[in-house]
Order: C-alpha cells, then sequence, then structure tokens
C-alpha cells in the first residue's frame, strides 16, 4: 500500500503543470470554480488546445487518438487541470459517445467520428430521454423505421443538453417491438441539421439555456448510421458503466476548485474581520474540504482499482452521489459568502456587482440539477442497494 | 499509488477477524467484562502470544518493525468484532512515545511486547480539552531526579496499567508549545494516586493525580510535544482503522438483518426506504475507509500535511462511524438496543471513538488550521 507518485508520475505532473501555467484566462475561473461549462466557443478552443497537445482524449486507447494514459496519469491530468482552474472537457462526445463508437461502431464511423471528437469539429448530444421515459428509459417511444436505405426516425426527445449547440446526436430509437422492453431499441448518429428535426429550449430556474427538446419527425438517416447491431443499442451503455467511473472521478477531482471559490468569497469582511475568520464560517467550509477529502480518497482508491482492472462494483454510484451532495453543499456555502449581494443576479443599469454575481447563483442552481440527472440519487441508491447489497 | 493489503497484511487482519469471533462473543464479554478481572487479562497474554503487541515496535528495540498500514490491518480486523482490548494505547501509542527513550523505555516496551505488563499515556489535563500542549504538571529536577506534580484527566486504557508515561513542564508556561517533556511513572510510585473508571465500550481506564512522584525522563528535555503529537496521530489512525472495521461489521449484521427478519409477510429488506438507509451506510463506510487509508499512508509525510490528513480522517470517520452504528441499532428495531446482539456494542464503541484522542469538533478546527498553514506556504 502506499500514496506516493513515483519518479516518472512527478515528471509528468510537472509536464502537465507547466502546460497549465498562467493559461487559463481570469474571467474563466468563477464560472468553473462554481460547476458551470464555459460558452461552448471557449470551451471548443479550450479542447482544440489540448488536442494539438495531443491531449484531446485523456481517457481514450492510442489506437483512437487518445492519450492512453493510465489511471495515475489520468488523476494527475485532472488534479492538475483543477489546480489551475482549467474547465472539464465536454464529455458527451469524449466520455459517452466515443467509447461506444470505438468499442461497437464500424471502421467507417471510427475514421469519420472519432478524430473530430477529439478536434471538437462535431459536438455531440445524448438523445436518450423523452417526456415519458426519464429514470425508466427503457420505456422510450421514439421509433426508427428501415424504408430503403434510410432510417426515418419519429419521436420526441427531452433534457437534451446542447443540443442548440452540437452538430450530431446519438439517439435510442426502438426498430422493433419486442416483448422485453429493453430488447429491439438500436442506437443511431443522427446529424442536428438532418430534415425534420427540431430543437426547442427549455427554460430553466438557473436562466442559463443548456437544454432542450428535440422532435424527430420523418427524420431521415443513411443505414450507416446505425452503431453496432440494430436493436442491441440497450446493451451498448454497459460499456460506459465501467467508464462512468471515471466521469465521475474526474468530476470529484475538480471539486476542489469549488472550495477555492468558496474560500475567496469567504474572504469578505464584515466589520474589518474576515468571514473565514469567524470559527463558525471556518468550521463550515473545513467540513465542507474534509468531505471533499474524503470524496477524493475514495476517488484514489476507484482510480487504483481501475488501474489493476479490478471491479469497482456500485463505488462510481457512490462517487456520482456523494459528488452531487457536495456540489449543492459547496454552493450553499459559497452564496452564504457573498451575503446581501447574493440578491443582485443582474445589473438593472448596466453597473458591476459582486465579482462572483451571476456566476455563483447560477452555479447554485445548476446545481440542484446534478442530483437528478445522469441517473438521480434515488436511483444511484437503488442500483447500489442491487449490485452491492444484496437486498 | 495503491489501496490493497499485502498478503500478509491480509492474513494479519484475517487472523484478528478469527480471534474476535472466536474469544469475544457477545456472551463472553457481557458475562466477564467489568467483573472479571481475570478475562481482560488471559485475553491481553493470548494477543502477546500472537506477536500482535510487538507489531509496531521498532526491530532495533525488539519490536516487529511493522508499518503503519500492518497496523491498520491488523486494528481493522480487531475492530470487526470488537475486541475491548487495550492494543492501540499499549502496541501503538506508549512504543511511539518512547521512540526517543533510549535503556529508560526499554523495559516498559519488553514487558508490554511480553504481555507481562501495562503501559498507558496521561497527556491530558483538567479544564484543557484534548489539548497536548496545554501542560501544568511539573516536573522538579533535585539531586539528579525528577518528580512531578499536578493532574491528568483522563488516561485512555489506564485502567490495568503497570506504567505510565506523562508529560510535564520542565520550562515555559502552561500553554506554550516549548518545555514539555516525557516521563515514564510506575503505577506504584509513591504520591501517585490512580482512580479507575469503566467506559460503556467496556473499555479500562484513569485519572492521576501527582504529588511529588518520582520519575524518570523518556523524551528530549523541553521538546517532547513533537513526538507526542506524532504519537497520538499513530494512535488516532490505529483507532480509525478498527473505527472501519467495527462499523463494516455492524452494517454486514444489519444487512443479514435486512434480509431475514420478515414483517408484514415479507423480509423487511424489500422495503426501499430501508435499502436507501441501507446504502447510505454502506456510502459512509466507503468514505472512511478511503479516508483512513489516505490518513494512514501520510503519517510520515511533513507534520502539516499529516495533521491535515489525520484530522480530516478523525472528523470524518468519526461522522461514519457514528451515523452507520446509530442507523445499524434503528434498523434492527427494538433488539438493537439490546445487550444481546454486537451492534449495541459497537454503537457504543464508536461513540466513545468519538472522544478519544479528540473530538470531530476540535479535529475540525486542527484541520483548518493546518490548511490555512499550507494554503499560505503556497502563496
Amino acid at each position: 500500500m502506499n500514496l506516493d507518485f513515483d519518479k516518472a508520475d512527478l515528471a509528468f505532473r510537472d509536464e502537465v503543470r507547466e502546460f497549465f501555467a498562467g493559461s487559463i484566462p481570469e474571467e474563466w475561473k468563477t464560472r468553473v470554480r462554481a460547476g458551470l461549462r464555459l460558452d461552448p466557443a471557449d470551451l471548443i478552443a479550450y479542447q482544440k488546445r489540448l488536442a494539438a497537445r495531443g491531449w484531446g482524449a485523456p481517457t481514450w486507447p492510442k489506437e483512437f487518438g487518445g492519450t492512453g494514459w493510465n489511471p495515475t496519469q489520468q488523476f494527475i491530468f485532472w488534479s492538475e487541470a483543477a489546480r489551475a482552474d482549467a474547465p472539464m472537457q465536454f464529455h458527451q462526445g469524449l466520455e459517452l459517445i466515443g467509447p461506444i463508437i470505438y468499442t461497437y461502431g464500424s471502421p467507417e464511423q471510427k475514421a469519420h467520428y472519432l478524430p473530430r471528437i477529439i478536434q471538437s469539429d462535431d459536438w455531440w448530444c445524448q438523445g436518450y430521454s423523452e417526456p415519458g421515459a426519464g429514470s425508466d428509459l427503457a420505456s422510450l417511444r421514439t421509433r426508427a423505421e428501415r424504408v430503403g436505405d434510410h432510417y426515418v426516425l419519429n419521436g420526441q426527445k427531452t433534457w437534451t443538453s446542447y443540443a442548440h449547440v452540437a452538430q450530431q446526436m446519438f439517439v435510442l430509437a426502438r426498430t422493433s417491438a419486442e416483448t422485453r422492453r429493453q430488447d429491439g431499441i438500436s442506437l443511431l448518429l443522427v446529424p442536428m441539421d438532418a430534415q425534420g428535426l427540431r430543437v426547442r429550449p427549455i427554460a430553466t430556474m438557473d436562466e442559463k439555456h443548456h437544454t432542450n427538446e428535440v422532435f424527430l419527425d420523418d427524420v431521415r438517416i443513411p443505414l450507416g448510421n446505425l452503431v453496432g447491431e440494430e436493436g442491441r443499442g440497450w446493451t451498448y451503455g454497459k460499456v460506459l458503466l465501467d467508464r462512468e467511473r471515471m466521469v465521475a472521478a474526474c468530476n470529484a477531482i475538480f471539486l476542489t476548485q469549488m472550495a477555492r471559490g468558496i474560500r475567496r468569497a469567504a474572504e469578505r469582511k464584515l466589520g474589518g474581520v474576515a468571514l473565514i475568520d469567524r470559527p463558525i464560517v471556518a468550521a463550515k467550509i473545513a467540513q465542507f474540504e474534509i468531505e471533499v477529502q474524503a470524496l477524493q480518497a475514495m476517488v484514489l482508491r476507484l482510480m487504483d482499482e481501475a488501474a489493476r482492472g479490478a471491479d469497482s462494483g456500485p463505488r462510481g454510484s457512490m462517487v456520482k452521489l456523494r459528488w452531487s451532495q457536495l456540489m449543492q453543499s459547496g454552493m450553499s456555502l459559497w452564496l452564504g459568502a457573498i451575503g446581501p449581494e447574493a440578491a443582485h443576479f443582474e445589473a438593472l443599469d448596466g453597473g458591476p456587482g459582486h465579482f462572483d454575481m451571476p456566476y455563483a447563483l447560477q452555479g447554485a442552481l445548476y446545481s440542484r440539477v446534478t442530483t437528478i440527472y445522469g441517473g438521480s440519487s434515488e436511483i444511484q441508491h437503488n442500483i447500489i442497494a442491487r449490485r452491492a447489497l444484496g437486498i | 499509488m495503491d489501496f490493497v493489503y499485502s498478503d500478509e497484511q491480509q492474513m494479519l487482519r484475517d487472523a484478528a477477524i478469527r480471534y474476535g469471533g472466536d474469544t469475544w462473543s457477545v456472551t463472553a464479554r457481557t458475562s466477564n467484562l467489568g467483573t472479571n478481572e481475570q478475562w481482560p487479562r488471559q485475553r491481553w497474554a493470548e494477543m502477546a502470544e500472537m506477536g500482535w503487541l510487538m507489531l509496531a515496535v521498532p526491530e532495533a528495540r525488539g519490536g516487529l518493525g511493522g508499518s503503519p498500514a500492518d497496523v491498520m490491518a491488523l486494528a481493522e480486523g480487531l475492530g470487526r468484532n470488537l475486541v475491548a482490548s487495550p492494543f492501540v494505547t499499549n502496541a501503538v501509542l506508549v512504543p511511539a512515545l518512547l521512540a526517543d527513550a533510549g535503556e529508560a523505555g526499554d523495559e516498559v516496551l519488553a514487558a508490554i511486547m511480553a504481555g507481562t505488563a501495562q503501559a498507558a499515556a496521561g497527556l491530558i489535563e483538567p479544564d484543557a480539552g484534548y489539548n497536548a500542549a496545554s501542560v501544568a504538571t511539573v516536573a522538579t529536577l533535585a539531586d539528579g531526579a525528577y518528580r512531578l506534580t499536578g493532574a491528568k484527566a483522563h488516561v485512555e486504557d489506564g485502567g490495568d496499567a503497570d506504567w505510565f508515561v506523562v508529560s510535564a513542564r520542565t520550562g515555559g508556561s502552561a500553554a506554550d508549545r516549548e518545555g514539555i517533556s516525557l516521563f515514564l511513572v510506575a503505577r506504584d510510585a509513591p504520591g501517585l494516586t490512580v482512580e479507575r473508571f469503566r467506559s460503556v465500550d467496556q473499555h479500562r481506564h484513569a485519572r492521576l493525580a501527582l504529588t511529588d512522584v518520582p520519575a524518570t525522563l523518556v523524551a528530549p528535555l523541553d521538546q517532547a510535544l513533537p513526538t507526542i503529537e506524532a504519537a497520538v496521530d499513530r494512535a488516532i489512525c490505529a483507532h480509525l482503522a478498527e473505527a472501519v472495521g467495527s462499523m463494516e461489521a455492524a452494517t454486514d449484521a444489519t444487512l443479514e438483518y435486512l434480509r431475514t427478519r420478515q414483517q408484514f409477510g415479507v423480509p423487511i429488506g424489500s422495503f426501499q426506504v430501508l435499502q436507501h438507509r441501507a446504502v447510505d451506510m454502506t456510502v459512509f463506510c466507503e468514505e472512511a475507509r478511503s479516508i483512513t487509508y489516505w490518513a494512514t499512508l501520510s503519517l510520515d509525510h511533513p507534520r502539516l500535511e499529516r495533521r491535515r490528513a489525520v484530522s480530516a480522517a478523525k472528523v470524518r470517520v468519526g461522522q461514519a462511524g457514528l451515523h452507520v452504528t446509530r442507523d445499524a441499532v434503528q434498523l434492527h428495531g427494538g433488539i438493537g438496543v439490546c445487550e444481546e446482539l454486537l451492534v449495541s456494542h459497537h454503537l457504543r464503541r464508536q461513540m466513545m471513538l468519538e472522544f478519544t484522542h479528540g473530538t470531530s469538533d476540535m479535529h475540525i478546527g486542527l484541520f483548518e488550521a493546518a490548511n490555512r498553514a499550507l494554503l499560505g506556504q503556497a502563496a
């Protein structure tokens, strides 16, 4: 048992640290620390910069254009990125569809899509949820009918994050009716400019446009846009189960940024005394950081297991559960540190507001969805109960 | 980076689990502990025989020179079936306090390792909480010999100790970090009054009053505080491992109960509300185990990093242990509060561990102070 990096790891850490040094614009930092995504243009530029360095896909194998890094290197890379207030890479292409394409996709699909994901030439969105299929995804009703050399899609998707930015969408649709609901579902790649596809924004309480409804009316896509075999789409999600522990791990590593944002906000002085110097505030911030630390220790174990090829059981779900809880408690602390000016969401006359606003409040509101998306906390509880507890 | 017990550590842990299961049954503990003075003595001899009491003692001093991870494996195993012995105090804390004692500590260490005598540490004083730097007990030197006068409010596991390692002031004033020295005091030394207490977890503690008690210096004069803090951190980590073993056992027992206990014609584990609470217990166990590894592996890191890691773990494991064992009792229902199930014993042990070497509240403060010092260094 040991915690220490070896010489090669340390050299790699210095290399990554140097790459990030001084490269993150000041105006990104509050947003990044508050767990918000940057504007797509900024994220695309960031992704291109990583790709130019050969680091565009930190979790992919080399043969598909990834870095081939081992889990320790991934941990180091993410820790250094977090330390520098760099943003998290956009995950829908890199972590969700990319691995499915290189595992189940055709040679043509691999050659076409994978480099475009790494270079951020394609922004991907996920067409899974539907109005009647949320936590119970297998009840989805969107149909894809084979007509000649095309599939024709009809149905409605919802909670389609960044559909308004994306060039491509990966869609789960029913290609046949089977007795078992999970059967007869296929995974299809749909260009967003296809005829009959319409995106309608969903207004959310954080007043940031990040999610949408997508309507599919007789949308025709070539048969070659089917990933893997027809009717097997549901099972391809399983490749993600193993990877989702890495996504959860990455999220958790970036929580250290939030701790920094909170601490900076708590430097505010009241009656000449900084908030952070008040025992009650200091204790709450310390409690948050201790929980972040415990989560980081869980993540280290997870990465160690990944490195050994060991099964983590439902530990990815546990990290997601705890990470999302900490996003929420952290943003509450942050807002508390801002105080009365947390009410100044938007300047009506164009004057300057508090330096953390509106992002801190937007982050606090956005954090509410982290316990809902990607499998709600309640679903995570069910998964853990089923996979780990034998009850 | 790796978080796996070696084969040897695994064997150590398994041996401790077996020993606890074979010897420390609920019946044995409830009928013997607290009343039968002989019973714990016999158990102590058994632990010595297995070599466990020499695990953490450096090889140069006749021990096995085990690492913090070795101690973790053993302590976790002992926690699993709640072996209520003064293992951590005798075999981890005292040897670390005597690290620089030279020959003066040899007799005590040899006796501890052989299981023929016990020792404990008098480090905290009335009205000083857990602050080891707050020392009002005075050591005076006359005719080449030290004598101690003062009081120690709580001596963890001191109830059966034959020796006490006691902090006392040889310089400075009551709260100074400098001027603290460590002394060895025999249980039967003139001027020493020992009051003994039993705790709800069946550990046996003491309170000391010292009036001109003859004592032997066992650490660098005036400079003992760093030794004390480092030794206490080792003891804390061993207790964390014990706590992890205990809370995991309580969780397993609860899961088994959820699977077998029938109400309304079905196993109660089929109720989602109970499943989710059991999941939360499991997540707490995972957090506790993970942060215990991290703290244990930080024990040999520079002081501030060690402080930050150990205090963070003390806080989180304390919170986890209480949550898990309280819910273990709750999910068992009425039988959970009874003496006849180990579950109630796990709760009592976790409650007491929260008070051992500092509460969570105190360690939140220590964590924050170390955090700031480290942030200051980085800036």
